[in-house]
């Protein structure tokens, strides 16, 4: 049996409007649309016009993050059944809207890249891989799963005032992989670059970025555990 | 439409694994290159490996680079090119060690080695027992490896265009590449990237089959350009199907399940895979395993209310191994079959995911296509690697783990290889021909001018049904021709859709129907090679050869140990040998045999 579904999806073309509209649209489903993005992207067949981003659709891509019913997530990993409708959806808050639901993520990424995203071992490598016990390997669990979704930071205010100033979750979250990596030499200087009132002293715990996160990630444990080295570093 | 020129080194098309392999070595070369890709490169489909990848370490087990070929060829089914499947064996364990060192999160054994574990088809002393191979981060092993490669390429600074679409090769009348025309999906605006090197790695098209593990992405652009170019597609026949998708979502679980005690059963709760492979049982190849599905499925053991699929089971590991080897396994079966795998089996069944035919290339990573009598002659200036190309190392069927293996041997050799030729001076900065952006400039006049004509979405599902319904599992003579004239009427409306967005920005209308004009390329390459190959072979099953002595699995040698070749022009097909000779004339081919598991 198919049924409808009722949406309500912020549009704006800039190529044509004026101004940014919420577009009231609903769509017949079939049985087998369990998942927001199947439901979406049956409304992209009836109207062309509409743009998101999408591509793995289970996950692990991170493309489908959108504000859904007032709260970020992954159109591909929300059921159609657990929202109420009509179905609101809105871009990642915080960040400018390019058109419809696609958003420009510079801003974001330009934190990620500014907390040095790379393994830094400037020891000759050995001929066989580097050892690491299975402990230690232990500490980048939750950690190096991050899908870059942008999910956390567009729904932390911290990040909302100060994008450009403030690390934000995701990025402090990747932060923490370098630091908790074994292999990894420059905690020190990842250390020093992130002991700044902005970069990530601006985490109030608020913790939205927990509660948002599609992969279960914790990245306000993460910044805590930053700020605790920094502080066993100063004793 | 003005068209702006960019010039570079080189470029690459297509940021997964092994576009960001090979712009890695390029980047380090200190050559001028550019990275377009349709999507941010961490969102690129090597993300959704799972399993791991194939590396004769030995850190488990006793483990040897010729098994590991051996187990390639014979998985192949004979039809890989050993030359090539003998040099990315041999370089597997240099291009993982590297990757650790770059920075990839992989398991660890309790001494502190990368963990690796069995795989379908991969074993011990050529075909003795399964053996410990597959270098794993939990079943995470590609995303892993995507942000490792990504992070890397920031260190080594190199450069992006994120949400550019690559529409079209530019040749010269020599046959020359000089790069290619692509698109800004922000803007709408065309540019011309003109380069002395261009390497595809624009990976698969699983999007021609109407249920697929494969993303949304995946169209196949890089066959399109070359197939509209004039290049051939090589063994377009053989698609994977893998045994583990999940019912009715499509969505991938992967070997490693199996290869971390998994056990398959139908609808009795047997074991059925023991009857088809008593040596390996559910650790077979991935196509003897989805035959051996289809089969308990059509003779009425399958299970759920329309027997339609079968069980993966793991009931029986422990909750803590579950957790610590397969925690996004269990995430995927919550979310997409609704069950906890901990508590209850996964209904899965055979699913494209892989194809193993592609733009032709040597094992350095040139294209090739047949010349004055000579089937492989380079391309000058054309590269490609990973899914989109054919090397051929998969030949009719691929085991797990050899696709990361692939793009990371075959990204680095091809950049390699481009990098010498910029260097000596065999690639120069030629003349770009007067009409270079002409082909794709009137595919988008056709779209801005069409006014009546299909939806973009009613033309694809067509395709994709086709597709699934003539071109599957098993192959069936009469099938495969009514699947051709099928397909050829799909091509016929794919010349006429019609989109009602025409905004300049983020036309994700536009971009799709694009799309489909690749799709459609492809989706005739297949069913095409498909109806002519009148044999089975690894992934290519057909009905009408039984197994007798002379044809071992009905398996043909006298006519088909050889490579499809399809041109675009007239549907032509032509054929070339199979290189049967290792790349060091000390290594022991691997001779023809009939293939049991």
């Amino acid at each position: 049996m198919t049924r409808v579904v009722q949406f309500r999806i912020y549009r704006y073309d800039p190529d044509k409007d004026q101004k940014p509209y919420m577009q009231d649209i609903s769509v017949e489903i079939e049985p087998t649309d369990k998942k927001l993005l199947q439901a979406l992207v049956r409304v992209k067949a009836k109207d062309d016009s509409l743009s998101f981003r999408r591509s793995c659709r289970e996950g692990v891509c991170g493309s489908d993050a959108m504000n859904i019913n007032g709260k970020n997530g992954l159109a591909c990993l929300t059921d159609i059944d657990s929202l109420t409708q009509p179905i609101v959806l809105r871009p990642l808050p915080g960040l400018p809207v390019i058109r419809d639901l696609i958003v420009d993520m510079t801003q974001f990424f330009k934190q990620y890249h500014s907390i040095t995203p790379y393994l830094v071992n400037d020891d000759p490598p050995p001929e066989r891989e580097r050892l690491q016990t299975p402990e230690e390997r232990e500490e980048l669990n939750g950690v190096y799963e991050c899908i870059l979704c942008a999910c956390c930071s567009t729904s932390c205010p911290s990040f909302w005032w100060n994008p450009d100033k403030f690390v934000g979750p995701a990025g402090l979250l990747n932060a923490y992989r370098f630091i908790a990596d074994t292999r990894d030499t420059a905690t020190n200087q990842r250390l020093d670059d992130l002991n700044d009132p902005y970069r990530l002293f601006r985490c109030h715990t608020i913790m939205n970025c927990v509660d948002v996160c599609p992969k279960h990630l914790n990245p306000t444990k993460a910044i805590g555990k930053i700020k605790e080295l920094m502080v066993s570093r100063a004793v | 439409m003005k068209v702006a020129k960019h010039t570079f080194d080189a470029v690459i098309v297509g940021a997964g694994g092994a576009g960001l392999r090979a712009a890695l070595q390029l980047a380090e070369a200190g050559l001028r290159t550019a990275v377009l890709t349709k999507v941010f490169p961490t969102r690129s489909h090597t993300v959704a490996a799972q399993g791991g990848v194939a590396a004769s370490l030995g850190n488990s087990t006793p483990d040897h680079w010729h098994w590991h070929m051996y187990d390639t060829v014979k998985g192949s089914d004979w039809l890989g090119d050993q030359d090539a499947i003998e040099f990315m064996c041999r370089k597997a364990n240099e291009v993982v060690i590297e990757l650790e060192h770059f920075g990839m999160p992989f398991d660890r054994t309790d001494e502190g080695k990368i963990y690796q574990r069995p795989f379908g088809g991969h074993s011990m002393n050529y075909g003795e027992a399964p053996v410990m191979r597959s270098c794993a981060a939990a079943d995470r092993t590609g995303h892993a490896m995507l942000h490792a490669l990504y992070q890397r390429n920031v260190r080594a600074r190199t450069h992006f265009s994120v949400e550019w679409m690559a529409l079209d090769l530019i040749r010269d009348s020599e046959g020359h590449v000089l790069g290619v025309t692509a698109l800004e999906l922000e803007t709408g605006e065309v540019a011309i990237f003109h380069a002395k090197a261009t390497i595809f790695a624009t990976g698969g098209a699983g999007r021609i089959y109407h249920s697929s593990t494969n993303a949304f992405i995946n169209t196949g652009d890089g066959l399109g350009m070359a197939a509209r170019a004039g290049i051939p597609l090589e063994d377009m026949e053989f698609w994977q199907f893998h045994p583990t998708g999940v019912a009715g979502a499509g969505v991938l679980i992967t070997e490693g399940v199996r290869g971390e005690g998994g056990i398959l059963r139908n609808c009795n709760g047997e074991r059925f895979m023991e009857r088809y492979a008593p040596n390996l049982k559910d650790l077979a190849s991935r196509d003897v395993v989805s035959r051996a599905m289809v089969t308990e499925i059509n003779e009425g053991r399958g299970c759920g209310p329309n027997k339609d699929y079968v069980l993966l089971d793991i009931t029986h590991l422990s909750p803590e191994i579950i957790m610590k080897r397969l925690p996004g396994i269990r995430e995927i079966a919550i979310q997409f079959a609704g069950v906890d795998p901990i508590k209850e089996p996964i209904p899965v069944v055979p699913t494209c995911h892989y194809m193993m035919g592609g733009i032709p290339t040597n094992y350095k990573g040139q294209v090739v296509m047949p010349k004055d009598g000579n089937p492989n002659v380079p391309v000058p200036g054309l590269y490609a690697a990973g899914e989109c190309a054919c090397a051929s190392v998969h030949g009719a069927n691929r085991l797990g783990t050899n696709s990361l293996l692939d793009l990371l041997v075959f990204g680095k050799a091809s950049a390699e290889t481009a990098v010498a030729d910029i260097k000596s001076g065999n690639l120069t900065l030629r003349e770009l021909p007067k009409d270079a952006a002409e082909m794709s400039l009137s595919r988008i006049a056709r779209l801005e001018n069409q006014k009546e004509g299909e939806p973009v979405a009613d033309v694809l599902l067509e395709l994709q049904r086709t597709m699934q319904n003539h071109a599957g599992v098993f192959r069936f003579k009469d099938k495969l021709e009514e699947g051709v004239q099928k397909i050829l009427a799909v091509d016929e409306r794919v010349r006429r859709t019609a989109i009602r967005d025409h905004s300049k920005v983020w036309n994700t209308a536009r971009m799709e129907a694009l799309e489909l004009e690749n799709l459609i390329e492809v989706a005739k390459a297949t069913m095409i090679s498909a109806a002519a190959r009148k044999e089975p072979r690894g992934a290519h099953v057909r009905d009408d050869c039984p197994d007798t002595p002379e044809f071992p699995n009905g398996r043909n040698d006298k006519e088909w140990l050889k490579h499809t070749l399809w041109f675009r022009d007239g549907n032509r097909l032509e054929y070339k040998p199979v290189n049967l000779e290792p790349l060091n004339p000390d290594t022991q081919p691997i001779a023809l045999a009939k293939r049991t598991y």
